[in-house]
């Protein structure tokens, strides 16, 4: 994805000096004209935070290139920050992309940015919508000019499972994942149950790093699972393109994540799971320029062109791609269910008893907090 | 038996092939730093030259198509650093310890301005020399691939440990590290002396850096040290200031934080936050060992306790 990098390169500095001359009474001016100015009114103002750099091949990149999607309208203006931390930094970056840019819709898109930082901040400035993504906002607890959105990436995961399935000749598929939490869970057992529907005897070993941003030890994990014979790797990482040159290295399959990441593998990338933002944030921009309300909850996967997959890598089998595409249908139809009984977990215990349904928007599996069968790991740090 | 993996001993082979692999960048910077330590001076900004090093290698070896030459860039932008360092260290009433900070976020803030758009391309990798090439084994054979640096690193840390023992400048600087009054009392130039040992120093340490972004784990990004440089300076402490002890310990460090994944990626998943910090418990651990209420360590030069 080379063309974005430049594009939005604009320099750190410049927010910074805004703010400098917003200290010298320039803010006044600007909030004293009241509601939006005139001049303002024509174009749609979006503001975007990003907790890491914008071209890290990962979670950042794909909100920026879902930014630089929505930039290339002519009646959208969208400004955005990246590296700002889970901290103080962030209200300090909203409020100036309100005050000083005349935002009217903030992303800010890292999970922490949500508690306690959007809560202060929503209630000062009602007209502004605050759009987070990640899914904790709660109707009865919350703001109501605060929202939140989210893809089940999964979905795209359980096809890069059926894939992986086909290809693997050992058997043993493995996942690096930064720390243990649901969504992190949810993506490792969609992974291993897609495989399994193709080969029920295959495993998915799991390596947690501990962080989101650790590329030592992610390139050790992956050297590490080669020498066990996997033979399919993929993760859940902020950046994996570590992860994907050394499965490349090592001569074994990859499957890509956030981004497409093909490039980085041309002999061993299968396919990957990607976001597609761009559809969300233009979605968004055009609610607000027909003057629709805004839905404080939008969620979607594969069927609402949120989430997609990446191309099929050269390799790919035409069998594996044609099992894959049939998956693929049912999840678009809705006729898919992942998460029903019986399913055991990891541990033998029965995770979901037979006759029970989770379907994919099930708030349920928002909350796992185990691994399915198959999975060789624990969620215990 | 390549085909179902190699279980517990592949638990082995993984870390004796880390301990290479991960280690490198910590021999680097700890003979770095055991160099200008050693002329009495503490550079604590070598995780600076680490990360400079490795953007300034990066992007040198993705523009210029040679990673080689990135290895060159790579020390010189270390060079540079530890001249700052050792100018600014030059001034009255200036402490090291405090430019060492100073010049620690400096290296890193400058190559993360500097490196944003070396973050996506790829850059051509060093290459590795094929030891294993008389074993069937795929696993023995990537454990074995070695790397030219840490070849080079291995020979430097004999060739520092015969400097500074036989060499007239070895002596020199020991000299001007043991004693900054002695040493003038000799004629010698203290500052030139501490000078020349910060950029040489720096010079490795950024070297290291290019070992991280040019060979293993091989990409630029802004997670890539995570403060190994600065564990490599803690390490030249319980090295006693040794450079083949240096080696010794880089290798532990690289082995202990190869353990953590190895031991996950054959099921053994308990606990993993605990392997994981295990190159901090060994550091903790050691220290405790070595420490004494009574007297300095061993091997400590006399002008590194004037702080």
């Amino acid at each position: 994805m080379s063309h974005t990098t430049n594009k939005g390169k604009i320099n750190p500095g410049r927010r910074r000096l805004l703010k400098g001359l917003s200290a010298l009474g320039a803010a006044g001016l600007m909030n004293g004209f009241g509601p939006a100015p005139l001049w303002a009114a024509a174009k749609v103002k979006m503001g975007f935070i990003y907790v890491g750099p914008r071209d890290d091949y990962g979670y950042n990149q794909a909100h920026f290139e879902g930014k630089s999607a929505v930039a290339t309208l002519d009646w959208v203006k969208a400004v955005d920050e990246e590296n700002v931390p889970e901290t103080i930094e962030v209200i300090k970056t909203m409020e100036s992309m309100i005050n000083l840019d005349g935002a009217q819709v903030i992303f800010p898109t890292s999970f922490g940015y949500f508690d306690p930082h959007i809560l202060k901040t929503a209630p000062k400035y009602p007209k502004v919508m605050f759009l987070h993504c990640g899914g904790l906002w709660d109707e009865k607890k919350h703001p109501k000019n605060v929202g939140s959105y989210f893809g089940y990436i999964d979905e795209p995961v359980y096809l890069s499972g059926v894939v992986a399935g086909h290809m693997s000749k050992t058997g043993k598929l493995g996942y690096i994942a930064a720390i243990p939490i649901p969504q992190v869970l949810r993506n490792i057992n969609s992974f291993t149950l897609g495989a399994r529907s193709v080969n029920p005897k295959i495993t998915t070993n799991v390596v947690f790093t501990g962080g989101w941003a650790n590329p030592v030890k992610e390139a050790e994990a992956a050297n590490s699972m080669a020498d066990q014979g996997i033979d399919v790797l993929t993760c859940h990482v902020d950046s994996p393109k570590v992860v994907v040159q050394t499965a490349e290295k090592r001569g074994i399959y990859c499957c890509g994540y956030h981004t497409d990441q093909s490039v980085l593998a041309p002999k061993g990338f299968l396919t990957g799971a990607e976001w597609n933002w761009s559809k969300v944030y233009i979605d968004y921009a055009q609610m607000i320029k027909t003057g629709k309300p805004i839905p404080n909850l939008v969620r979607g996967g594969l069927k609402e062109g949120i989430v997609k997959s990446s191309p099929y890598g050269m390799t790919v089998t035409a069998k594996a791609k044609e099992n894959a595409d049939a998956v693929r249908k049912k999840f678009m139809d809705g006729s898919m269910i992942v998460y029903q009984g019986p399913m055991k977990d990891n541990t033998g215990k029965m995770a979901i008893p037979a006759g029970t349904r989770y379907s994919q928007t099930d708030i349920w599996l928002e909350s796992m907090n185990w691994l399915v069968e198959g999975v060789i790991g624990t969620t215990k740090s | 038996m390549n085909d179902t993996g190699l279980g517990f001993s592949g638990v082995l082979i993984a870390v004796l092939g880390g301990a290479v692999r991960v280690g490198t960048p910590f021999l680097f910077v700890s003979l770095g730093e055991c160099l200008t330590e050693k002329s009495g001076r503490i550079n604590l900004g070598l995780e600076g030259n680490l990360i400079m090093g490795a953007m300034s290698g990066y992007a040198v070896a993705y523009l210029s198509g040679s990673p080689w030459l990135g290895v060159l860039v790579a020390g010189t932008s270390g060079m540079l650093l530890g001249f700052l360092h050792a100018l600014l260290c030059q001034q009255q009433r200036v402490n090291d310890i405090a430019v060492g900070i100073a010049m620690m976020m400096f290296g890193t803030g400058l190559a993360f301005y500097l490196g944003k758009s070396f973050i996506q391309p790829v850059a051509p990798r060093l290459p590795a020399i094929a030891l294993g090439g008389w074993s069937d084994s795929a696993v023995v054979r990537a454990a074995l691939d070695i790397n030219v640096l840490f070849i080079i690193g291995t020979l430097l840390a004999v060739a520092m440990a015969w400097f500074f023992r036989h060499a007239k400048w070895g002596l020199l600087l020991r000299t001007v590290g043991e004693s900054r009054n002695a040493a003038l009392a000799m004629g010698i130039n203290v500052h030139r002396v501490r000078l020349y040992a910060t950029m040489a120093g720096g010079f490795l340490a950024g070297v290291g850096g290019s070992f991280l972004s040019l060979y293993y784990p091989g990409s630029w990004n802004e997670g890539l040290s995570s403060g190994q440089g600065l564990m490599a300076v803690a390490l030249v402490i319980f090295a006693r200031w040794n450079p083949l002890y240096c080696l010794y310990t880089s290798l532990l460090f690289g082995g202990a934080a190869a353990l953590g994944p190895a031991l996950q990626s054959v099921g053994v998943s308990g606990g993993y936050y605990l392997f994981n910090a295990a190159p901090y418990i060994l550091t903790l651990g050691i220290m405790m060992m070595t420490a004494s209420s009574q007297q300095r360590c061993a091997g400590m030069p006399g002008e590194l306790s004037n702080v």
